[in-house]
């Protein structure tokens, strides 16, 4: 295996981790919605525990993402963490508070009653889908940064600090970006899509299946409108290139050329656009509640490709504002090849993982919930 | 390089120092509760399986919700420490991220998951899986919690002897070049093995001090013994455990961090025949003027305990601080350099990196860049002394690690103590229970009429019950005082010998990582009185046996 192999195989493992992870975020949407699917008390503790079964795996995918781009890019993970601190903090924070409300919101003992961990489960199912969809953004649209290796031994350097934010908001600065709104809304109101045609194929109550198909009509026109226009963006803007001795330059629609030159993720992402509008009209206009497999399927297929034409075919994927060649590319922010080649053998055991995940859920899943169900069990949430 | 130093805010250093500290401290309040409680739970369901009575499935539910309650706040506080070496430790990601970040995407991949997908299982798949999933799962909880605690344990243990790597020049940083000398080092084994075994005596001290409520109040007699039972042999187990591979971390800590050693015994001048203090005045506020005084006052030791525990012979050199800031000769001869010595080939690697860096840049010829390159190996073993202004700073708390040190071991002790006395009682031993049952009755520990015992709950005594509630803090206090130990005994390194704290972190306002340190303080503090106030009610309530 060369080192350039490594570099874009490890690239297409963070991307599928990340595009799970986009899907795992049907958890949130569905908590975003709460109160507006569920009317009464009884409906929203179904939902919760709807969600309440899966939320593990969408945390656990967060933090796998994690330190699979500590592991395989430390670079971004010490520019992009250490520069947009209060980005990064401000998902945590929710993220923190939804691990939490499940486990304690309707048990005895509760001082801040369930509505308090209710209104957590909403605020992670809001700040989270649209926060990491904003930072997602900015690996086409860019990010305020400095970085510079000889800071740590120059004695004339200003910092010794390697990577540094050219502002004093510290990722803040993302959320004035228009474009990186849009994505993120994109993002935010895809998880709800998501969490609705989960909630559809999981639960079984008339009124949440009656009410979630409006719900369904609603959430799923704003995405589609706010992600055909990011795409559209996308492809006419100019992108972050460079060359092989890695100097780095603007070049006119370079994701439209990545589009064309890796056509085979071109191909991927349209399957998967397909299969996400399957998804959605198959439980709209029928009586199938299994939109949420070509949905969440479709996702997956969408997400790690468009992940892909942001670093792929000589791409920088994590591009300066402040300063072009501080951007950061798959060869100039990766690990050594030693590091990539040992964690390449780890990685096969992904396969592995995704199989037990996958028939310990069918197990879970095999008996859709009802409200019986949640009042004959002792550790329901 | 003085221009270096000076331009990170101090502030930044110390609340991202006490902000990693806040968060790890909080971690560390529920992690040990879950790996003890997944071995005690998981005892109890296999019981279940083999006898298949309510009872040992009502007994197994009930440590499950408990744990429950527990495990969701150990995910919440986990997931930031993660992230905190990319928000508040950049520097630090960057220049061993190579090597560091390995261990944490093995965990998320080998351990997280199987941790995530088997709970919701344990959770809620009593009625939907056979008997012997559902076992198998509990099992899995409890085996994916403790694989996670080897990653990361073998990533903390690489920040206290960094092995298998070497620096790169041209990347500025340090790669990793053996993967088994990390993930397989002595220190990561030991730490593992002393982590983890005692994390089952918090388990086991929990679950006595629950099942010793009930017996207060004569409330689930026949669950409480039974869980006792089962509590006070991975307990005892644990304890003897801890002891053992406590000795061998001192052993360790000896041989790659003597002046941790030497903070920790309050050792200021070493020598040869060296005693284990036992106990000494060290003022808990105030940093001891080791260059002046001989010895802490009011000290007593155990004849050449100290010798013994770091070098396995009576008359062994255990250097102390001043020995160590000054050189000394080592036991096989060698000379240990001085701090000034280290501090001054440290600036001379910084220096061959940066002309070495500046050659290249401007192409200079291979013999130049070489001869950088030849200074800078030299002299890279010291590289993270190029940093150090002041050889003092080298020194770290003696007040922290000396009370830390002597708390974990002087509670691990009461704690053998303890089970070992809850064994016997609650255990029909022959003869040896009979016994102390009479020694304690003669002496009025114990009623008399509880002296040829009728029942196991009989005999507890009460002061033996509300004991085992007393020592909840206490296994608490001397768990949190073992990471004191560890992570202020490698201070001012955030990697021993390599990275010192003030310059791996980030370029961030003081005021900012002041704003999260309270943000965290004020949201974990909560949720911990919210899950102390749910785990009580619980408790309150009781098995529905």
């Amino acid at each position: 295996m060369t080192y350039t192999f490594l570099q874009h195989y490890w690239c297409f493992i963070v991307s599928l981790l990340g595009a799970l992870l986009v899907f795992l975020l049907f958890v949130q949407g569905a908590n975003s919605i709460i109160f507006s699917l569920g009317k009464t008390n009884q409906e929203r503790r179904l939902l919760i525990n709807s969600t309440g079964r899966k939320w593990e795996f969408t945390f656990t995918t967060l933090v796998t993402f994690g330190g699979a781009f500590f592991a395989s890019f430390p670079l971004f993970y010490s520019t992009s963490f250490g520069g947009a601190y209060w980005l990064w903090m401000l998902i945590l924070f929710s993220f923190v508070l939804q691990a939490v409300s499940y486990e304690f919101q309707n048990k005895l003992g509760n001082f801040l009653g369930p509505k308090t961990f209710q209104c957590c489960l909403v605020l992670n199912g809001i700040v989270g889908p649209l926060l990491l969809g904003g930072a997602v953004a900015t690996f086409f649209e860019g990010s305020n940064f400095i970085v510079e290796k000889s800071n740590l031994i120059d004695t004339g350097a200003i910092t010794p600090i390697i990577s540094r934010w050219a502002n004093a908001s510290h990722g803040l600065d993302a959320l004035l970006n228009p474009w990186i709104l849009v994505f993120g809304l994109a993002v935010l109101f895809l998880a709800r899509t998501l969490g609705i045609l989960y909630i559809r194929n999981n639960v079984n109550d008339a009124n949440i299946l009656t009410r979630s198909r409006y719900q369904l009509a609603g959430s799923a026109t704003v995405f589609v409108v706010l992600f055909v226009t990011y795409l559209v963006h996308l492809l006419l803007k100019d992108g972050f290139a460079y060359n092989d001795s890695g100097t780095i330059f603007m070049e006119p629609n370079k994701y439209l050329n990545n589009a064309v030159d890796m056509w085979y993720l071109t191909l991927v992402l349209l399957i998967g656009v397909v299969l996400v509008l399957y998804g959605i009209m198959t439980d709209y206009l029928s009586d199938s509640r299994k939109g949420i497999w070509f949905a969440g399927i479709g996702t997956v297929l969408t997400v790690a490709p468009l992940l892909l034409l942001s670093a792929w075919n000589h791409t920088a994927y994590y591009p300066s504002t402040a300063d072009l060649q501080s951007s950061l590319t798959l060869e100039n922010s990766c690990s050594s090849y030693f590091t990539l080649n040992t964690m390449f053998w780890v990685s096969l055991l992904v396969p592995f993982v995704l199989a037990y995940i996958f028939y310990a859920w069918r197990k879970i899943d095999s008996k859709k919930i009802d409200q019986t169900e949640i009042a004959e069990d002792d550790h329901a949430y | 390089m003085t221009n270096l130093i000076l331009n990170i805010d101090p502030g930044t250093i110390d609340w991202s120092r006490a902000q990693f500290a806040l968060t790890a401290i909080y971690h560390w309040l529920f992690v040990p509760l879950t790996l003890g409680l997944a071995v005690i739970m998981g005892i109890a369901e296999t019981i279940y399986y083999k006898k298949r009575t309510d009872f040992w499935k009502k007994t197994t539910q009930f440590w499950q919700r408990l744990f429950g309650v527990n495990f969701a706040m150990g995910v919440a506080t986990g997931i930031i420490l993660e992230f905190e070496f990319g928000t508040n430790w950049s520097n630090y990601s960057w220049f061993v991220g190579d090597i560091f970040g390995a261990p944490l995407a093995i965990e998320g991949i080998v351990a997280f998951f199987m941790e995530s997908t088997f709970v919701a299982v344990m959770f809620f798949g009593w009625k939907k899986v056979s008997a012997g999933f559902h076992l198998a799962s509990t099992w899995l909880t409890g085996l994916g919690a403790t694989i996670s605690a080897w990653w990361i344990l073998v990533a903390n243990a690489w920040m206290q002897y960094p092995v298998g790597c070497t620096f790169n020049p041209d990347t500025m940083r340090n790669e990793m070049t053996s993967f088994m000398e990390v993930a397989l080092s002595p220190f990561a084994i030991d730490k593992f093995c002393h982590t983890v075994i005692s994390s089952w005596i918090i388990g086991a001290v929990f679950v006595i001090a629950v099942s010793c409520w009930y017996l207060l109040k004569r409330r689930h007699v026949c669950m409480a013994v039974q869980s006792i039972r089962i509590a006070v042999i991975v307990g005892l187990t644990a304890a003897l455990g801890a002891a053992v591979t406590g000795h061998k971390s001192g052993q360790t800590v000896a041989q790659v961090q003597p002046m941790k050693l030497a903070a920790m015994e309050a050792l200021y001048n070493g020598g040869n025949e060296m005693d284990l203090t036992m106990i000494a005045w060290i003022n808990p506020f105030e940093q001891p003027n080791y260059t002046k005084e001989e010895e802490p006052p009011m000290k007593l030791a155990l004849p050449y305990g100290l010798s013994m525990m770091a070098t396995n012979t009576l008359d062994g050199y255990v250097p102390g601080i001043n020995n160590l800031l000054n050189g000394y000769i080592k036991a096989d001869g060698t000379v240990e350099p001085s701090a000034d010595e280290k501090i001054a080939r440290g600036r001379l690697a910084i220096q061959a990196l940066s002309d070495y860096r500046k050659a290249k840049a401007e192409g200079a010829d291979e013999e130049t860049t070489t001869a950088y390159l030849s200074t800078l190996n030299e002299n890279y073993q010291y590289f993270g002394y190029g940093y150090v202004m002041d050889k003092r700073d080298l020194v770290p708390s003696i007040p922290i690690n000396f009370w830390a040190f002597r708390t974990m071991v002087g509670l691990g002790c009461l704690f053998i103590l303890f089970f070992g006395l809850v064994i016997i009682l609650i255990f029909d031993i022959p003869f040896v229970s009979l016994l102390f049952r009479r020694l304690l009755s003669a002496i009025g520990l114990l009623p008399e009429t509880a002296s040829d015992r009728t029942t196991a709950a009989e005999a507890m005594p009460r002061w033996l019950c509300w004991s085992a509630i007393i020592m909840v803090p206490l296994a608490y206090i001397a768990s949190e005082s073992g990471w004191l130990l560890a992570e202020f005994g490698r201070q001012p390194w955030t990697i021993q010998d390599m990275l010192p704290t003030w310059v791996a972190v980030s370029e961030l306002q003081s005021s900012s990582v002041m704003i999260t340190f309270f943000l965290f303080l004020i949201l974990f503090t909560t949720m911990l009185a919210v899950e102390i106030s749910i785990l009580l009610k619980q408790i309150k309530k009781g098995p529905e046996l």
